[in-house]
């Protein structure tokens, strides 16, 4: 097991590219860890698997280099990697039965069959798959052939990461809850690095300490799902994060205020002069409706079981607000801002407050 | 749920019922009339029952050419298959270089029967052939018109020359519809060359290795054209397959009884052994579902 350092890398699937947008990932330094359980969250087609590839190795990068601890294994093939990667559909040997699956790869590396027939009866337990350890795999369902593609994954214990790319799809909403919940004390138990690969943001935050959200090509953000959530580091992060996402208004930024259109809205902070298109982000948690404060115009308000969300317009840009359980919207709706939860972007970018200059 | 039970659709099926009536099961019919029956012309015929029967069934000169056709078949598979499955693992798998590849293999395909035999009698002689000619030349004595097993030998690598690109077609089409992730998941599990191909690729061809089989050993056991064309099915008898001692018997020889006796019988050999391939290839699969 070891720290991995992704060094200067990018990769295009182009032999020459052109322009930066042939590039499948951008140019990026990026360190994981040893033991971190990491999710990787991204639209879908903004390279987390291209990512994934290039450190299990499956994809050189055209430039760059990987270094597992002080190793570079930029060149180095997959089987000497040591890595365990789950793909997004089902991956098994057909003409095998469920334990001949399970013990492929440690019999590949040549361990005793001891060791091998102990470790099979742990794996099989954590996917619940004692029962039919001797079918055929090719007669199963999709879930329980990505349960074993999960357990081979799972099988080796001196693996230096598992690498997991969406691996969850083709399961059940149920079983999925209940196998990240295994993914999570398997990590507690062995300390491997993992590294989740999803698009999806409950998967994402429930299961990793640190979440690296990418968003066309590049790492926009890594940071507990905390930070992610309070401090986005783009508006990407703001957008793809929460439900609905950060609410993002054109404004000009001056001192602690900003002016949206017509009106000021108080910032909690001071900010220096910002270049490029400015926003101002606000999570639809902090915006309160009541009679005072800005007036907005309500367009429709959608139930969605613990609170309603608020869908309105303030100065022609639309906004979402949060409504409690209870709280009704008043007939002269009005909007305020918590103000120390305002961010403010220049470009995509989040601006640190006063002379601190330019974010992330 | 009650369905209308209307069967008149059936009736659409009709025209087809009368073209395949009038292009193969009357035709039939009249070998069926040979076989049971004896004739001297004048279109009358005489009952002759189970006789002609009995004759083919006893006869040695059948017997032998079931024998050969046999062979034939076997060392027809037991190169084709194989060959097939590695040509077809290492052809490119896109690109320009995999479209010329595939026109290439499919190429003999596209060459009539008689035309492939043409060559192959014209590029084996000793005389003007580049084949021939040559390993005459290198001092290795071969002809195909005196030495039976030379005879063999250019017989089975025509055939070889002209019908492996479609055993390795076929797998070319099983090994193109693998997902990459399986190949990924392979490395990831650090499997050897070999297990890639037995637990990955041959699985996944199995069901285009059984068209295969099953396509090859028909044709093959049907075989006529080609040798007909190089060999005649000289020198002697030795490469007098089947069909071509069926062709000598029935118009060479004019023995119409004992011919249609005999392809009533070839006809069913030929079913029966399909139906066990099919079974037994299908059975194998159900097993392993179990």
């Amino acid at each position: 097991m070891s720290r991995i350092t992704l060094s200067n890398l990018a990769h295009s699937y182009f032999p020459q590219p052109k322009s930066d947008a042939d590039f499948a990932l951008k140019e990026m330094d990026h360190v994981w860890d040893d033991g971190g359980a990491y999710a990787l969250l991204g639209a879908s087609g903004c390279g987390k698997t291209t990512l994934l590839n290039i450190i299990s190795g499956l994809v050189r990068p055209s430039q760059g280099r990987v270094l597992f601890g002080d190793r570079d294994v930029t060149d180095a093939e997959t089987t000497e990697r040591n890595i365990a990667q789950v793909f997004q559909f089902p991956v098994v040997y057909d003409t095998m039965t469920v334990r001949q699956n399970l013990a492929f790869p440690l019999r590949n590396r040549g361990m005793d069959a001891g060791y091998i027939a102990r470790r099979i009866d742990q794996i099989a337990a954590m996917i619940g798959m004692e029962a039919m350890l001797d079918k055929k795999a090719r007669g199963l369902t999709a879930d329980a052939k990505q349960k074993i593609s999960l357990g081979r994954g799972m099988v080796r214990e001196d693996v230096n990461a598992i690498l997991f790319d969406e691996p969850l799809t083709v399961i059940d909403p149920h079983m999925k809850w209940e196998l990240r919940t295994q993914l999570k004390s398997l990590h507690r138990e062995f300390g491997h690095t993992m590294i989740y690969v999803t698009h999806d943001q409950t998967e994402a935050l429930t299961f990793a300490d640190k979440v690296v959200v990418m968003h066309d090509g590049r790492v926009v953000q890594m940071g507990t799902p905390e930070e992610l959530f309070e401090t986005p580091a783009h508006t990407f992060v703001g957008y793809f994060i929460g439900s609905p996402g950060m609410n993002l208004f054109d404004a000009e930024v001056s001192g602690s205020e900003a002016r949206l259109g017509g009106v000021q809205v108080a910032l909690g902070a001071a900010y220096g002069p910002t270049t490029g298109r400015t926003q101002i982000g606000i999570r639809p948690e902090y915006v309160t409706l009541s009679d005072k404060g800005v007036p907005v115009t309500v367009k429709r308000v959608e139930d969605v079981g613990r609170h309603r969300i608020v869908r309105a317009e303030l100065q022609g840009q639309s906004l979402n607000a949060i409504l409690a359980e209870g709280e009704t919207v008043p007939a002269d709706p009005r909007v305020s801002f918590a103000a120390g939860k305002v961010n403010v972007y220049a470009n995509d970018w989040r601006v640190l407050p006063a002379e601190n200059g330019r974010g992330a | 749920m009650d369905k209308t039970q209307n069967n008149k659709a059936w009736f659409l099926v009709l025209p087809v019922l009368l073209l395949v009536a009038f292009s193969a099961v009357l035709p039939l019919m009249t070998v069926v009339n040979y076989a049971f029956n004896d004739t001297f012309g004048n279109n009358e015929f005489f009952w002759a029952g189970l006789e002609w029967f009995e004759d083919m069934v006893t006869s040695d000169r059948l017997h032998d050419a079931l024998g050969r056709q046999i062979l034939f078949s076997a060392i027809i598979l037991a190169i084709q298959v194989p060959l097939g499955i590695f040509i077809a693992l290492n052809m490119p798998k896109k690109g320009f270089w995999a479209s010329l590849v595939l026109i290439l293999m499919a190429l003999p395909l596209l060459i009539p029967f008689n035309v492939v035999g043409t060559i192959w009698q014209i590029f084996g002689r000793v005389d003007i052939g580049l084949l021939g000619h040559s390993l005459a030349a290198m001092g290795i004595d071969y002809n195909y018109t005196n030495d039976p097993l030379d005879a063999w030998i250019t017989v089975v690598v025509m055939d070889v020359w002209h019908w492996t690109s479609l055993v390795a077609l076929l797998c070319y089409a099983g090994l193109q519809s693998i997902p990459q992730a399986y190949y990924q998941a392979a490395k990831i599990d650090q499997a050897t060359r070999w297990s890639v191909f037995r637990y990955i690729e041959l699985p996944k061809m199995k069901g285009v290795l059984l068209i295969a089989v099953l396509l090859r050993f028909m044709d093959s056991f049907m075989i006529y054209t080609e040798p007909f064309v190089v060999t005649g099915g000289g020198p002697g008898n030795s490469t007098t397959f089947l069909s071509i001692d069926l062709a000598k018997m029935a118009t060479g020889q004019f023995d119409l009884g004992p011919a249609a006796a005999f392809s009533l019988m070839y006809f069913c050999v030929i079913l029966l052994i399909s139906w066990v391939f099919y079974t037994v290839m299908t059975n194998l699969d159900r097993e392993e579902n179990r």
